[in-house]
């Protein structure tokens, strides 16, 4: 059994009251609730606040480049299969510089759990406009209001068809950590949307204005009906649903890869004899 | 004995088909086969050739003189009638060329009726013309018939034989028709290895334990990609085409960090979105192995060309200070030991390591009498199993005196494998202090560099001991230059120096080469670029100044009788 004491790491450099404080909490105790061992699983994490987590926890780690994880845990998975595998990014790492990598990742259907913290700005270089920013935002490299739609990342991954999607909220752990745990459990490519304020940067999508908006979607909700879905993935503004969105239960790309269906390619040793006969087919 | 023939016509016409199956017949015969191809960026129209030379002397290199022309379309006369020698002749149907040619060096073979009437399709013209070529050299039909029915295996008796028919006509046309036909090939037996210099990387890769592959389509490195595919089942290698490069190159290092040896192979352009992720690689201490084809650039260039424009490239690509390894082969057997050692000396040093061929090579066919696989090299440097598992303390990026940090297994043991791509501690995690990042920096960079130069080997120097003459070059020149000396050794003391280890620098300690150039006369440093990029490296590196350069820049390959003629007119400058 594993313990909280287990996944003690470095101290966290983030601001006090930092959403991501409970995210990593909730986290720590989603893993124990599961019982996992810090070796079991590895945590890929791109750049952004969000992304120094798996420092702040213990586990495995690859804590790569902006917007470069799902590419690294794609490759992580396709190698050891057996390895559990998580994606932690930002707003602006998963749906801005590598939007093309989540793009592909669903379609993919690669088993790995993508959890974005999504504080709908960029907190690591100071307050600059995030995909996920409301439309009039003002910002200081954003003077006269974002311009752009804001992107919503659950539509576009009901759109792609992604096979799981669901959204969390910093502000309320307990819920956070069931969909955690449900996205972990899920045999497919997962995306958990957080919602997280950014106490400095973020004064629009306060703690306050979340907790006026959000809801835990009704138990009645069937993720498996995709036109629902996408209806409820449209949901913004005055009423934002919280939960598991839509659910598709496909193959994963591991196992449709022949290659390793009896045991992943780590465990596979390399055998040199073959060579000789290969050469042989340029004669 | 030493032809040369070429094929020319658009694209789709089947030049390669044809190209293709004569360099077989060819190297299975025995005879030392050079092959070389010049396409348009098309799937139809356009002109290409397929360039053939056949010797019973060992070849590397393309001449300027064709001796049989098959022209399949009007351009492929009007473009290389002028490159045929005296006894030269042009092949070529009346009836796709709409048009006659009487002059005695022209031999109009009926290549589409000749297929209708004996193959029941003009669909086997091709294999008509493969059959005439064979003729006119009067070599043999047995062996073309085993390649025929090696390749249509699949298809049952009624196409093999067909094919054979037409093979058949196309053979007896030109022994009762060609009464200019003066040419002799002289039997040989024991069939030679014939490989391009891509086949040669991808055989390279899989002969290392390479068990992933990561790429985005890109000419002229796909052909890696496509081999590998091939082997996927037999070798037990995963091929993903990624959605870009960026994609590439990271899936690579997760793959790599998971425990098995990944690769990755590009363009220029391509490399360029990579770049980033080569920095990755350098802070994270990933082994990595990644094949550029070079072609004409900036941006995309001559697509379908060849150049060797990236060296300088390569060496600087990556922000931040981290080692590398840079080899640039000129054969594909170099290619296919090159490839061994680049992915030994990325685990053994956790580094990237890059391979740098170009367009040329790649497609450049070469006969061999085979390779000695007693020459590769397999250690498994990573830590794993009850190995990693028993241990009682680990670090990832701990302190040694070597630099190099045992390389775990995340998941064999209970000890956690963390990396970073911000600067680090022993543990890998981030930290901001100047004191572990001097040590960092000192273990990651400055102690592994003297051990990665121990590492690499001197240049091969050819020919006379005492030159006046030296040519000098990296890469895929190496072919043209070896039989440049060759040529010109009669007249003169000349040399060569080639380079397939370019980085780190060969050190003068196993071979002085500077001292040769030092004595010598006139040094020319040959490069298919325009800026003599290798030149600058060696200038940088040694501080030494050739006499002259000779660069061609025009997206194709040095010739031999074009190269021999530009070197003699610099020895007249003397």
């Amino acid at each position: 059994m594993s313990t909280l004491e287990d996944y003690k790491g470095q101290t966290p450099a983030w601001c006090p009251g930092c959403g991501n404080f409970s995210i990593l909490k909730t986290f720590k105790e989603a893993l124990v609730e599961l019982n996992l061992e810090p070796h079991q699983f590895t945590i890929v994490s791109g750049i952004g606040q969000g992304c120094k987590l798996p420092h702040y926890l213990k586990c495995n780690t690859f804590n790569g480049l902006h917007g470069r994880t799902l590419p690294v845990a794609t490759g992580i998975r396709l190698a050891n299969h057996e390895m559990l595998v998580f994606a932690v990014a930002g707003d602006g790492d998963c749906y801005g510089e590598g939007g093309n990598h989540f793009l592909h990742a669903m379609r993919r259907n690669i088993n790995v759990k993508l959890f974005v913290h999504n504080n709908q700005i960029y907190g690591l270089t100071k307050g600059q406009a995030s995909p996920t920013s409301m439309e009039g935002m003002i910002t200081k490299n954003q003077p006269f209001g974002v311009f752009s739609e804001q992107l919503n990342p659950l539509a576009l991954a009901v759109a792609m068809d992604c096979s799981f999607v669901a959204r969390g909220f910093a502000g309320d752990t307990g819920y956070l950590k069931e969909l955690m745990k449900a996205a972990t459990l899920h045999r497919g490519f997962s995306l958990l949307d957080i919602l997280q304020p950014c106490v400095t940067f973020n004064k629009i999508n306060t703690y306050e204005w979340y907790k006026q908006r959000v809801y835990n979607i009704e138990p009645e909700h069937n993720p498996e009906d995709r036109i629902h879905a996408f209806k409820r993935a449209l949901e913004w503004g005055d009423r934002i649903p919280v939960g598991i969105i839509y659910r598709k239960f496909r193959p994963i790309l591991e196992e449709r890869i022949p290659v390793i269906k009896d045991s992943p390619l780590v465990r596979q040793a390399f055998d040199m004899s073959r060579i000789e006969n290969t050469l042989k087919e340029f004669y | 004995m030493d032809y040369s023939i070429k094929i020319g016509g658009e694209a789709g016409q089947g030049i390669q088909t044809i190209g293709s199956t004569l360099a077989q017949v060819f190297s299975k015969s025995g005879y030392h086969v050079f092959t070389h191809q010049d396409y348009e960026s098309r799937v139809r129209g356009g002109h290409n050739f397929f360039q053939i030379r056949v010797s019973n002397n060992p070849i590397m290199a393309s001449r300027d003189r064709i001796d049989i022309l098959i022209a399949l379309d009007k351009e492929s006369v009007s473009l290389h009638e002028k490159e045929l020698s005296e006894s030269g002749l042009i092949i070529y149907d009346s009836s796709f060329l709409k048009q006659k040619h009487e002059q005695k060096h022209f031999l109009d073979i009926p290549f589409s009726n000749l297929a209708v009437e004996h193959g029941g399709n003009k669909i086997m013209a091709n294999i008509v013309a493969v059959g005439a070529v064979l003729g006119m050299l009067g070599m043999k039909l047995d062996i073309l018939q085993g390649i025929i029915k090696d390749t249509f295996k699949k298809k049952g008796e009624d196409v093999i034989n067909a094919n054979i028919n037409s093979a058949v006509a196309g053979y007896n046309f030109a022994l009762a028709e060609c009464k200019r036909c003066s040419f002799t090939a002289t039997p040989l037996a024991n069939s030679k290895m014939l490989i391009s210099g891509i086949e040669a990387i991808a055989l390279g890769a899989i002969s290392s334990g390479c068990k992933s592959y990561f790429a985005y389509p890109m000419t002229p490195s796909t052909g890696i990609m496509n081999y590998l595919a091939s082997k996927e089942k037999e070798y037990g290698i995963i091929v993903e085409q990624a959605e870009d490069e960026i994609a590439a190159i990271n899936m690579a290092l997760g793959a790599s960090f998971a425990g098995v040896r990944a690769m990755t192979g590009t363009s220029g352009g391509g490399f360029a979105l990579m770049v980033e992720g080569i920095s990755l690689a350098g802070i994270t201490e990933t082994p990595v192995v990644v094949a550029l084809g070079q072609r004409p650039g900036p941006a995309t260039g001559l697509p379908t060309r060849t150049e060797q424009g990236e060296l300088l490239f390569v060496l600087h690509a990556g922000h931040g200070e981290f080692p590398r390894v840079i080899f640039t082969p000129g054969t594909p057997e170099q290619a296919f030991f090159l490839t061994n050692k680049a992915f030994d000396l990325a685990e053994k040093y956790q580094i990237p390591v890059f391979i740098i061929f170009d367009q040329y090579l790649a497609d450049t066919q070469w006969t061999f009498n085979g390779f000695d696989l007693r020459k590769l090299t397999y250690t498994d440097y990573r830590l794993r199993g009850d190995k990693f598992k028993n241990l009682a303390e680990y670090k990832r990026h701990v302190f040694t005196d070597s630099g190099v940090s045992p390389l775990g297994i995340p998941g064999d043991s209970k000890h956690p494998v963390v990396t970073d791509s911000d600067e680090h501690s022993e543990e890998g995690h981030i930290i901001e202090d100047a004191e572990t990042r001097i040590k960092m920096v000192e273990k990651r960079l400055l102690k592994k560099l003297p051990l990665i130069k121990q590492e690499i080997e001197p240049p091969f120097f050819y020919g006379n001991n005492k030159p006046e003459i030296v040519l000098a070059g990296f890469g895929s020149t190496y072919g043209v230059m070896k039989e440049a000396v060759d040529l010109l050794s009669l007249n003169m003391n000349i040399a060569m120096l080639h380079f397939t280890e370019v980085y780190p620098f060969p050190p003068m300690e196993k071979f002085d080469y500077l001292k040769i150039l030092k004595d010598t006369k006139l040094t020319l440093c040959i490069e298919n670029n325009a800026t003599g990029q290798f030149e600058r490296l060696f200038k940088a590196e040694t501080g030494y100044t050739f006499t002259a350069r000779i660069n061609r820049y025009d997206g194709r390959p040095f010739l031999l009788e074009e190269l021999t003629g530009v070197i003699n007119v610099h020895i007249g400058r003397l």
